[in-house]
């Protein structure tokens, strides 16, 4: 079974947001980390690699230190990777990261790919399901528990208030949520092997590419900072007097209840 | 010419889902302002009944789409269904419920069009040169992103909660047009086996007008039937922190935060929760946070509108009688 695994980097959940002097959001001195949904699907592809053999490949877009999450990834088991590093894909929206995502994958075979529900950065979750309409393949979104049965997989999937089961034939995208498993830590073993492992670095142009395929259906006007929340009063009295206050301000002040 | 403002309904059993009167609410809003009309659409079986609540909620048009096909939510029925319809109708802006079927649906309907899409907004207001601008959360909250597109049509989904539902008005009158569902065979590739709800009589989190949320100050599963006492005196629905259930004593649907749900609440009540940045992250657009902590410390409080320092155990049960006392008057 062939497997691709899309990871994406993106800041540490500690990180504070700050705006650079173009009103942009503010990379420098932030830590990156995997995408913790990535982990998911990382832990997953390894899984069943584990079980029906085949190779597994991760993809990442973004720029160099990247590198350090595909590095990452391959500790823990993962076969082989691909970096896609261009400058213009700043430039770019959904949309095309989508077209460029399923370009990076065009000399790949692969019955399943697997991704992360969201990205918590952008938070958009949609390069998931875009990628799967670019590739003309079903996605389950939101997995909880993946089956797989020859070409036949079954996906237990999160909707508001339950849980749906679908069957799809590979290949298929599976976006990954929390509770599909357990992700592994890399042994030291494996960060020995990973500095082994083969990672391609590929650009646009490599991938047949250029910047006018791509350019943004959406425009940012700018980014902004929310207000900071303001605490408060802490009511005074004991705890019956506190609650009796709190319900009044409920009311009359708040007018919530 | 591209026209209208259209709303793609969503109801589960018939009910249509709050943040689809959201959504119209603020498109029947915007409508008179610019003088699109608003379109709105329903997807299912049996349907017809829907029609009257969509209209008198602000629709000018309604679109029935009635199909066994269509009777469950299924991405690919779905997309195949509206895609055509959008491109026949030609809508300046479609707009979704940022829910389990929006998030789902919407990347997959804008790739399909060629469209942009801006997801999860929490802000939308006419524009006059782009006609629609969005504003939308990014790193869960801790910066915004403002975005419109110059593509039509405009696409986002908009997170429930972010506007009030109007008062349905039984006078209006719609254009009720029905559409036969065109699906393609290849969109019929996945299958749904089976959909499970679980039974609650408790809201939906990121639909609730108030949440009570334990964290690790809850000491353990058993003392959340205090919470759960809470939020039945005032329908509001039970969350947890990370740590309530990396311990295992919530499931990961009840999570708040960065890695759990976002949810915007007219009143958030947090008790036993330090108030971690991943746990702000996700609940602090709440209107009205209240914290009970024992810790006078404790960074929750530095959100908090209301604060009471002390023990839960005693504060929750002394506040489940002032709540009583109130919605009994
Ligand atoms: C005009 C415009 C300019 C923009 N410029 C920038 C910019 O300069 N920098 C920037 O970071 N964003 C930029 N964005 C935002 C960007 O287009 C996407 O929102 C974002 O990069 C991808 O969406 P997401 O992170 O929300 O991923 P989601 O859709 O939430 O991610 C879901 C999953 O997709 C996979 N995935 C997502 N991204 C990648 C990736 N890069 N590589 C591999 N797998 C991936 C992962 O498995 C991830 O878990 C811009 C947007 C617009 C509209
Ligand atoms: C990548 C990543 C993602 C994360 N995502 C999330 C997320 O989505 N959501 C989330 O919540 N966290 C998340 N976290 C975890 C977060 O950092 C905190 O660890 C977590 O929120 C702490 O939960 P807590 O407030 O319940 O527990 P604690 O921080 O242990 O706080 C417990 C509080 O209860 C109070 N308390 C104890 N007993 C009582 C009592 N009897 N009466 C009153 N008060 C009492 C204590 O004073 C304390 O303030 C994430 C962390 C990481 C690294």
């Amino acid at each position: 079974m062939n497997i691709v695994v899309f990871i994406k980097q993106t800041f540490d959940t500690e990180a504070k947001i700050v705006l650079d002097g173009n009103g942009k959001i503010d990379a420098n001195g932030v830590n990156l980390i995997i995408n913790p949904y990535d982990e998911f699907a990382i832990e997953e592809g390894i899984k069943l690699k584990e079980k029906f053999g085949g190779e597994v490949t991760v993809v990442s877009m973004g720029g160099p230190r990247a590198q350090e999450a595909i590095r990452t990834a391959l500790a823990m088991g993962i076969d082989k990777g691909i970096l896609v590093n261009d400058p213009e894909v700043d430039n770019t929206d959904e949309y095309g990261r989508a077209q460029i995502l399923a370009k990076a994958i065009a000399q790949v075979p692969y019955d399943v790919i697997l991704v992360g529900r969201i990205a918590i950065d952008d938070g958009a979750s949609q390069i998931a399901v875009r990628l799967a309409e670019a590739l003309s393949i079903p996605s389950v979104s939101s997995v909880l528990k993946l089956e797989v049965a020859g070409t036949q997989a079954t996906a237990t999937r999160e909707i508001d208030g339950g849980t749906e089961t679908i069957e799809v034939s590979f290949p298929a995208v599976i976006t990954a949520q929390k509770g599909l498993n357990e992700p592994r830590y890399p042994s030291v073993a494996g960060i020995m092997k990973a500095k082994k492992k083969p990672l391609q670095t590929l650009t646009l142009a490599d991938l047949g590419l250029s910047a006018g395929d791509l350019s943004p259906k959406m425009i940012i006007n700018e980014y902004s900072l929310p207000t900071p929340r303001q605490g408060g009063r802490k009511l005074a009295g004991d705890a019956a007097q506190a609650a009796n206050e709190l319900a009044k301000l409920l009311r009359e002040e708040a007018k919530v209840l | 010419m591209a026209k209208g403002i259209m709303i793609i309904v969503e109801q589960r059993n018939l009910q249509i889902r709050k943040v689809s009167l959201e959504l119209l609410s603020q498109a029947r809003k915007i409508a008179d302002a610019t003088g699109e009309p608003v379109v709105a659409v329903v997807l299912g079986q049996g349907i017809d009944e829907l029609a009257a609540t969509v209209t008198a909620s602000g629709a000018d048009k309604v679109i029935l789409i009635d199909d066994a096909k269509l009777a469950e939510y299924t991405t690919g029925a779905y997309t195949s269904v509206l895609n055509k319809l959008i491109r026949k109708e030609e809508p300046q802006a479609v707009l979704i419920g940022n829910t389990a079927v929006g998030k789902d649906l919407a990347p997959r309907l804008a790739q399909r069009l060629g469209v942009g899409l801006a997801s999860d907004c929490t802000g939308m207001e006419a524009d006059s040169n782009s006609f629609l601008t969005f504003k939308r959360p990014i790193y869960a909250g801790k910066a915004f992103a403002h975005l419109t597109s110059n593509v039509r049509p405009i696409m986002a989904t908009i997170r429930p909660n972010t506007f009030p539902v109007a008062a349905p008005d039984a006078a209006r009158q719609a254009e009720v047009v029905k559409e036969a569902a065109e699906i393609d065979a290849a969109d019929l590739v996945a299958i749904l086996k089976e959909v499970a709800i679980a039974a609650s009589k408790r809201p939906e989190l990121t639909e609730a007008n108030i949440i009570v949320s334990g964290g690790r100050g809850m000491k353990g599963p058993e003392n959340y039937n205090i919470l759960e006492d809470l939020a039945d005196v005032v329908g509001a629905a039970v969350g947890a922190s990370r740590a309530a259930v990396d311990s295992g004593w919530k499931e990961h649907k009840f999570q708040v935060g960065q890695t759990g749900k976002t949810v915007a609440p007219t009143l958030y009540i947090a008790c036993g929760i330090s108030g971690a940045i991943q746990h702000l992250a996700g609940m602090g657009s709440s209107k009205f946070i209240v914290a009970i902590n024992k810790d006078p410390e404790a960074n929750i409080f530095n959100v908090a509108d209301y604060g009471i320092v002390g023990d839960l155990f005693e504060v929750v049960p002394l506040l489940t009688e002032e709540f009583k006392k109130l919605v009994n008057e």
